[in-house]
C-alpha cells in the first residue's frame, strides 16, 4: 500500500485537548496533592522520606513543593490519607510560588502583577507562537516529551504553535534540564538573540529546581539561575499534556493551572 | 543475579600492559574509571569482559601521584575514558595522544585541585565554554561548529567539523555542555535513593539503568528478586527498547523527508508511551524497578497488557515492513555512516552499533540477568555491512524480538506471580558490586561501591559514552547532509554520554 493511503487509515487521532479534556491525559499521575494539611506525629519521617526535599512542614502544616517533586510516590504510599496522586495534567503555573500546594496566603498582589505583565507581553502570540527549545542539562526524556508535541496526537501546529531553529524568530524559550554550568553561556546567548517581547518556560522539575540531579559542582538548580522564568511545568519529565498546558497558559489561551 | 566480579590488583605502571595482555588473549576492554581513595590516593579500575564474565583490574596511585602510563597507545578505546579521568581527577595518562578536555574544560591551564571527581566538596566549577577550542589553529584549517543549540528538539552537544584543506574532514564531539556531575550526586544520596537517580542518568533508558543499578546492590547482598518481578522487569525493559529503537527510525524518516512514515511511526511511539504509562503510571516506567524486585504487577493485568501489546506489535510490524520496501528511503541509509568491523571490533562497539558492524554480544545472552534465559532469549543476528541501514535492520529485528519477549513474559506472569511477592528486602552490604543490563543503546554496567552503608562511588558505564567515541570514525568521507542519518543510526543519549 502506498504511504499516502497508509496515512489515511487511522481516521482522527488528534487529541480534543484543549477544547475538551482528553481521557488518556487524565489516566496517569501528573502531580501529588495534599489532602490533609495537619502534620502527622511522624512528621519528620515524612519530610525525610522525600528524596528531593519537596515536603515541608511549617507550623505543623504540610506544604508540598511541586517544583521539586519527582512523583516517586513514596509519600503517597506512606500516608495515603494526606498525599494523593493527581491525574489532571494541567500542572503548569505562572510564576513559581503556585507550585507550592496547598496555596498559602501569600503575596496575591505579586501574582496578579506577574499574570498581568505576562498577558501584556503575549498579546501578539495568540494566533501563532514560535518556540525555541534549549536543553540545559536534561536527562534526555524531556526532549522526547517536547518532540511528542509534533506527533499527530498532539499536533500543536493546529493551535498555531511552531518550533523554530532560529532564536531570532522565536517568541518563546522552552528550557529543559537542571541548568548545567556548561549550558549557561549558550542559554544566555539564545535568550539574548530573541526579539522582544519574549517568554521563558522552565519545563520539568529539573528546569524548575534542579530536581534530583542537583546539587552538584556542575548544576545550578534550574533555569532561574540564568534567566527570568515566566511559566513552570513540573513533572519528571512533564508529559506532553502538561507541556502543552504550559505553552497555552503562557500565551493566555487557557486560564489557570493545577491549583484550580 | 550477577556473580561477584573478579578483582585483580596491579601496579599503576603495569596497568596498561596488564590490560593489553588480556585484550591480546581475546578479552574486551569495557571501560576505565577512577575513584578517590583515602588521603588523596586515586584508584584506577579497568573493566574487562572475558567471555561471559567481567573483571576489574585495580591500580592505586599513592597520594600526590598524578600520572600513570596511558592505556590509549595500546588500546585506543581507552582514549575517552582517560580524558574523562583527567578532567575529573586531574590524573595524567602519560603518552596519551590527544588529551583534550572532554566533560569538563576548566578555565586555565592548571586547574584547581582537588578536582570535582575526587569528592572533596568544592564550589561550583567555571567552565571554558568558548565557542571554538582555542588551541585549534594552523594554516588551511577551518572548523565548522554545529551546536550545542541545534535546529530541532535535541539534547545539547556540539559537533565540530575540522577540515584541513582537501583532506577528509574530521569530526570532533564536545559533550561537556550538559555534563551534570551526576556520578558525584550518587555519593550524597542514601543508598535507597540511588535507583531514583539511576533512572535519570540517561532518561530514555530509565528501566535499564534502574535494573543495572539494582543488580549491583542485589549482587552485593546475595538477593534474587522474585520470579514475577523478574518478568515485570523484562516487560518494561523491552518496551523501553522498542521506544528507543522506534525513535531512531523516526529520526531517519524525518531526515529523509518521509512525511507519512514519520507521522505513522510517531503515532505508534506515542501509543507505546501511553501503554507504558497505563502499565505503571509513568510514561518512562520510572519507579517500577526497585532494589529486590519491582513496585508491583502491571496495572492493566497481564491479559489487558497483552491485548495492548499485540495491537501495537501488528501496527509497528506493518509500517516498518512497508518502510523497508521504500527504495528512496533505503538509499539514504545504504553505505551511509560506514563503521567498518576493523574499527568496531577492537573498540568493542556496543549494542546495535556493534551488531551492525559484525560485533556480537548482548548482555541478555552473555551474562543473562533477570528472566531472559528462561524466556529463551536469542540475540539479533549481526550484520557485516556496518552502515546506517545495517544498524536499522538490527534495530528492527530487535523490535520484533522485544515484542515476542514482552508477550512471553506476560504469558508467564500469572503463574510466576502466584505467590504475590514482588520484591525482596535488600540489605545494604559493603563492597564493590557490578550490575549490568542490555540497554537499548547497548551494554550498560554499573560499578557500585558501598562503604559504611553509603554509596561511596557509583559509576554508570553507558554504551552512549563508549560508542560516541566511534562517531567520527563513521563520519569519514560522508557528506554533511548525511550527518543526520549517522547520528540517528547511532541512537545515543547525550545525557548518558556527558554524565
Ligand atoms: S512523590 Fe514527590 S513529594 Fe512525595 S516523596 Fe516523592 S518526590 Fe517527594
Amino acid at each position: 500500500m502506498p504511504w499516502v493511503l497508509r496515512g489515511l487509515r487511522e481516521g482522527v487521532v488528534t487529541t480534543p485537548y484543549p477544547r475538551r479534556p482528553d481521557g488518556y491525559g487524565e489516566s496517569f499521575r501528573a502531580a501529588v496533592s495534599v489532602h490533609r494539611q495537619d502534620a502527622p506525629a511522624h512528621g519528620r519521617e515524612i519530610v525525610e522520606l522525600c528524596p528531593t526535599g519537596a515536603i515541608a512542614i511549617e507550623d505543623d502544616t504540610i506544604f508540598l513543593h511541586r517544583d521539586r517533586c519527582i512523583l516517586c510516590g513514596r509519600c503517597v504510599a506512606a500516608d495515603p490519607a494526606r498525599f494523593a496522586f493527581e491525574e489532571n495534567p494541567e500542572t503548569a503555573t505562572i510564576g513559581r510560588r503556585p507550585l507550592v500546594v496547598p496555596p498559602g496566603d501569600g503575596d496575591e498582589e505579586g501574582l496578579v502583577r506577574l499574570r498581568r505583565d505576562l498577558a501584556r507581553r503575549v498579546r501578539a502570540f495568540r494566533r501563532s507562537v514560535h518556540i525555541r527549545h534549549v536543553d540545559a542539562g536534561s536527562d534526555g526524556s524531556e526532549e522526547w516529551e517536547v518532540a511528542a508535541l509534533l506527533n499527530p496526537v498532539y499536533d500543536v501546529q493546529r493551535l498555531g504553535i511552531h518550533f523554530t531553529a532560529s532564536p531570532r524568530h522565536a517568541d518563546m524559550l522552552l528550557v529543559t534540564g537542571a541548568g548545567s554550568v556548561g549550558m549557561a553561556g549558550p542559554l544566555r546567548r539564545t535568550y539574548e538573540a530573541m526579539p522582544h517581547p519574549k517568554v521563558v518556560i522552565a519545563a520539568g522539575v529539573d528546569a524548575a529546581s534542579g530536581g534530583l540531579a542537583h546539587p552538584t559542582y556542575a548544576t545550578t538548580g534550574g533555569v532561574e539561575a540564568h534567566l527570568p522564568v515566566d511559566v513552570y511545568v513540573p513533572g519528571s519529565p512533564p508529559s506532553p499534556f502538561s507541556l502543552l498546558h504550559g505553552i497555552l497558559l503562557a500565551i493566555g489561551l487557557v486560564e489557570t493551572g493545577a491549583t484550580r | 543475579m550477577t556473580t561477584a566480579p573478579r578483582l585483580l590488583q596491579v601496579d599503576a605502571d603495569e596497568l596498561a600492559s596488564a590490560v593489553a595482555g588480556l585484550v591480546a588473549e581475546g578479552a574486551r576492554f569495557a571501560g576505565l574509571f577512577a575513584t578517590a581513595g583515602d588521603d588523596g590516593a586515586t584508584i584506577l579500575r579497568a573493566l574487562v569482559a572475558h567471555g561471559g564474565s567481567l573483571e576489574l583490574l585495580a591500580a592505586q596511585l599513592p597520594p600526590g601521584r598524578r600520572h600513570y602510563p596511558s592505556l590509549t597507545p595500546s588500546i585506543p578505546a581507552a582514549s575517552w575514558y582517560e580524558r574523562e579521568i583527567h578532567d575529573l581527577f586531574g590524573v595524567v595518562p602519560v603518552d596519551h595522544p590527544r588529551l583534550d578536555p572532554l566533560v569538563l574544560p576548566l578555565v586555565g591551564t592548571e586547574p584547581p585541585f582537588p578536582r570535582p571527581g575526587s569528592g572533596a566538596e568544592g564550589g561550583r566549577v567555571t567552565l571554558d565554554c568558548s565557542p571554538l577550542p582555542a588551541h585549534v589553529t594552523g594554516e588551511g584549517l577551518f572548523t565548522i561548529p554545529y551546536g550545542p543549540v541545534r535546529s530541532g528538539v535535541f539534547e545539547a552537544v556540539e559537533y565540530l567539523v575540522e577540515s584541513y584543506g582537501e583532506d577528509i574532514p574530521h569530526l570532533r564531539t564536545r559533550v561537556h555542555y550538559k555534563h551534570r556531575g551526576i556520578e558525584r550526586r550518587f555519593s550524597s544520596l542514601p543508598a535507597g535513593d540511588g535507583v531514583l537517580l539511576a533512572e535519570r542518568v540517561e532518561g530514555t533508558a530509565s528501566v535499564a539503568h534502574a535494573t543495572a543499578f539494582c543488580e549491583a546492590l542485589e549482587g552485593l547482598a546475595g538477593v534474587e528478586p522474585p520470579p514475577g518481578a523478574g518478568l515485570v522487569r523484562v516487560v518494561h525493559a523491552e518496551l523501553e527498547r522498542i521506544a528507543c529503537h522506534l525513535d531512531s527510525v523516526i529520526r531517519h524518516t524525518e531526515g529523509a523527508g518521509q512525511a507519512v512514515a514519520y507521522a505513522r511511526l510517531t503515532l505508534h511511539k506515542e501509543r507505546l508511551m501511553r501503554l507504558r504509562a497505563q502499565l505503571c503510571g509513568h510514561r518512562f516506567a520510572r519507579g517500577v524497578v526497585v532494589p529486590g524486585g519491582v513496585s508491583g504487577p502491571p496495572l492493566l493485568g497481564a491479559a489487558g497488557a497483552l491485548d495492548g501489546v499485540e495491537r501495537l506489535e501488528a501496527a509497528v510490524a506493518k509500517d516498518t515492513h512497508a518502510l523497508m520496501q521504500t527504495p528512496s528511503f533505503l538509499d539514504r541509509l545504504r553505505r551511509t555512516g560506514l563503521l567498518p568491523a576493523e574499527v568496531a571490533v577492537p573498540h568493542g562497539a556496543l549494542g546495535p552499533v556493534g551488531r551492525g558492524s559484525g560485533v556480537a554480544g548482548d548482555v541478555r545472552e552473555a551474562r543473562p540477568y533477570g528472566r531472559y534465559r528462561q524466556l529463551g532469549f536469542r540475540p539479533a543476528e549481526t550484520r557485516a555491512e556496518g552502515d546506517a541501514l545495517a544498524r536499522q535492520v538490527v534495530r528492527l529485528d530487535e523490535v520484533a524480538s522485544s515484542f515476542r519477549l514482552v508477550r512471553a513474559a506476560l504469558d508467564e506472569l500469572p503463574r510466576a506471580a502466584a505467590g504475590g511477592r514482588w520484591r525482596e528486602e535488600v540489605p545494604v552490604v559493603d563492597g564493590i558490586g557490578l550490575g549490568s543490563a542490555e540497554a537499548p543503546q547497548g551494554e550498560l554496567v554499573y560499578l557500585v561501591e558501598v562503604s559504611a552503608g553509603r554509596l561511596r562511588r557509583v559509576k554508570p558505564r553507558t554504551a552512549s559514552f563508549h560508542n560516541l567515541a566511534l562517531l567520527p570514525q563513521a563520519f569519514r568521507g560522508d557528506i554533511l547532509t548525511d550527518f543526520v542519518f549517522i547520528e540517528a543510526s547511532f541512537g545515543l543519549s547525550m545525557a548518558g554520554a556527558a554524565g
